[in-house]
């Protein structure tokens, strides 16, 4: 178990940025006749910020799910930080999902727990022999990070939208994790909240190094955010690219969803 | 059904037999699969109560929530039905002289079959429906797979200790309910319609076998262990926001009560063959 007090951000070298931390191959999910995920290819280099971009229902959540196993793919391969965790069974899904932090869409925090019992809950989890008071000085640092402060004995329900997804973050980098997976961080936000929550991301790359997967369906936020965007319709990735590549794009499906973002805005 | 096959033009809803059948059908099916999920669920529970690590705390607090917190509903419960039914024992007895009947009768009906069945009933009701809630509220809002996400198994870290609460603590209670409804059959036979106090104890201590309280107890192991599996496996498998979650603890509510009768029947002739 890394020593949270002390591990220092990873800030990967030009070789190691090369390598990809998450690589799904041929990926294909059908939920009844539904064929939401029709053969996606994607990969992830370590230490950057790959935004995946669609509509509603286009099967972002759906793929984000497979990246941390909680689905089981149909066909294909998802490779994490080079083990392909599709035939992974329960305990070494455990062992894989210890590399990885998931902010939730609507923070996901335990509503029975105050904030410091939740952010504190994956350290009790798996770093057991850290004693309660350096428990506590990891999550007073880690709210710090996300820009709370004085919050560690309120309840989920006494907060507002925006501080429980940054609790919500909090907890998913208390281990230190390799990845960060963020579920439609800005959905429902008000814009100045929207802008905090995009420059909490970008502080937790920038402080913490950690390879980061947003998916999202707000366009400035991704584009902002994004090392790479990918978007996704259809059932499969139409265009991948920085963001200057996706907004030249002559792709129909993707210049329709930024013509109407652009137009409105 | 010919009618059905000549039809040609516009599609015509099903007759009220055909209506019935379809009915039937499905819900024979859902039944099936409920059934085979709960299955499943007891056994992904057992597998994974004997695995470390073993969260006693949490188990404490659900043993403490399904026994400690059903303990005055279940004394009350117990005592009116004690008392209730030696009233109706000394008025139908009396027309035959027999009232030393009455002590034994209160004592066995309690200890086989109203102790384990309404004890099991009063813990559906409080507790059940409480687990089922919980546990689809933590599934509509995602904290189920946070819990994944964070590497710690649900079924070890949620539904293990309900299920081992379940299972001990409803026999802890039907023990209780016992002892409650005999005080208030005594009260009522005794003190109130005035049944000699000798007979009821002589004639209960007569009649009353330890078997019969052991029947009851592992009728309310049985039902303790399927009320929680079933208010378990309704509310871990909600979906669908808010009013999934209702319509799961009403499912969970339902489908309990009934389990609860049907397996009386057959625990109790399995008991006795």
């Amino acid at each position: 178990m890394t020593d949270t007090r002390t591990a220092a951000p990873r800030a990967p070298s030009d070789e190691a940025a090369a390598r990809p931390m998450i690589e799904v191959i041929g990926l294909h999910k059908s939920f009844g006749d539904h064929h939401v995920l029709a053969g996606i290819d994607l990969a992830v280099p370590e230490g950057s910020t790959a935004v995946i971009l669609g509509g509603s229902g286009s099967g972002k959540t759906v793929l984000m799910k497979h990246m941390i196993g909680l689905l089981k793919p149909d066909s294909g391969k998802v490779i994490v930080d080079g083990e392909d965790i599709v035939p992974f069974g329960p305990q070494e899904l455990e062992r894989v999902r210890r590399k990885f932090g998931m902010v939730f869409q609507g923070a996901a925090l335990f509503d029975s727990m105050t904030v410091y019992e939740n952010v504190s809950f994956p350290l009790k989890e798996h770093a057991k022999k850290l004693k309660e008071e350096e428990v506590r000085e990891i999550v007073r640092t880690k709210l710090g990070i996300v820009g709370l402060k004085g919050v560690e004995e309120k309840f989920p329900a006494d907060l507002s939208g925006g501080m429980r997804k940054r609790v919500g973050l909090a907890r998913a980098i208390v281990l230190d994790p390799k990845i960060v997976l963020y579920d439609e961080p800005t959905t429902g936000l008000d814009p100045i909240t929207t802008d905090y929550v995009d420059e909490m991301i970008l502080d937790a790359k920038r402080e913490l190094g950690v390879t980061s997967v947003v998916i999202s369906h707000d366009i400035a936020s991704a584009f902002k955010v994004g090392d790479q965007v990918a978007f996704l319709s259809g059932g499969v990735i139409v265009e991948h690219g920085p963001p200057e590549q996706l907004r030249r794009s002559e792709q129909p499906a993707l210049k329709l969803f930024l013509q109407t973002w652009f137009g409105k805005y | 059904m010919a009618e059905e096959v000549e039809t040609t033009g516009a599609e015509k809803p099903p007759g009220l037999f055909a209506s019935i059948l379809q009915n039937l059908e499905k819900a024979f099916g859902k039944t099936v699969s409920d059934v085979g999920g709960v299955s499943v669920l007891g056994w992904d529970v057992l597998r994974w109560a004997i695995r470390r690590p073993y969260r006693l705390a949490i188990l404490f607090g659900q043993l403490d929530f399904v026994g400690v917190g059903s303990i005055l509903i279940v004394c009350l419960t117990g005592s009116f039905s004690g008392m209730v039914f030696a009233h109706q024992s000394v008025r139908a007895f009396q027309m035959f002289n027999a009232e030393s009947l009455v002590g034994p009768t209160v004592a066995l009906t309690i200890t086989r079959e109203l102790s384990p069945v309404f004890t099991a009933l009063m813990v559906t009701m409080r507790a059940g429906s409480a687990m089922c809630t919980e546990l689809g509220t933590m599934r509509v809002t995602e904290q189920v797979d946070a819990l994944e996400t964070m590497a710690v198994n649900p079924v070890q870290y949620l539904l293990v200790p309900r299920v081992l609460a379940g299972l001990t603590m409803v026999p802890v209670l039907a023990m209780l309910f016992d002892i409650c409804g005999l005080a208030g059959g005594f009260f009522v036979a005794v003190m109130v319609q005035g049944v000699s106090a000798g007979t009821f104890l002589n004639r209960t201590q007569q009649w009353l076998d330890p078997e019969d309280i052991a029947e009851g107890l592992i009728k309310a192991a049985v039902f303790g262990l399927t009320v929680a599996l079933i208010a378990c496996y309704k509310g871990y498998h909600a979906r669908g926001g808010a009013k999934g979650v209702g319509q799961a603890t009403t499912d969970a509510m339902v489908q309990s009560a009934l389990a609860i009768f049907i397996l009386d029947y057959f625990v109790g002739v399995l008991l006795h063959s």
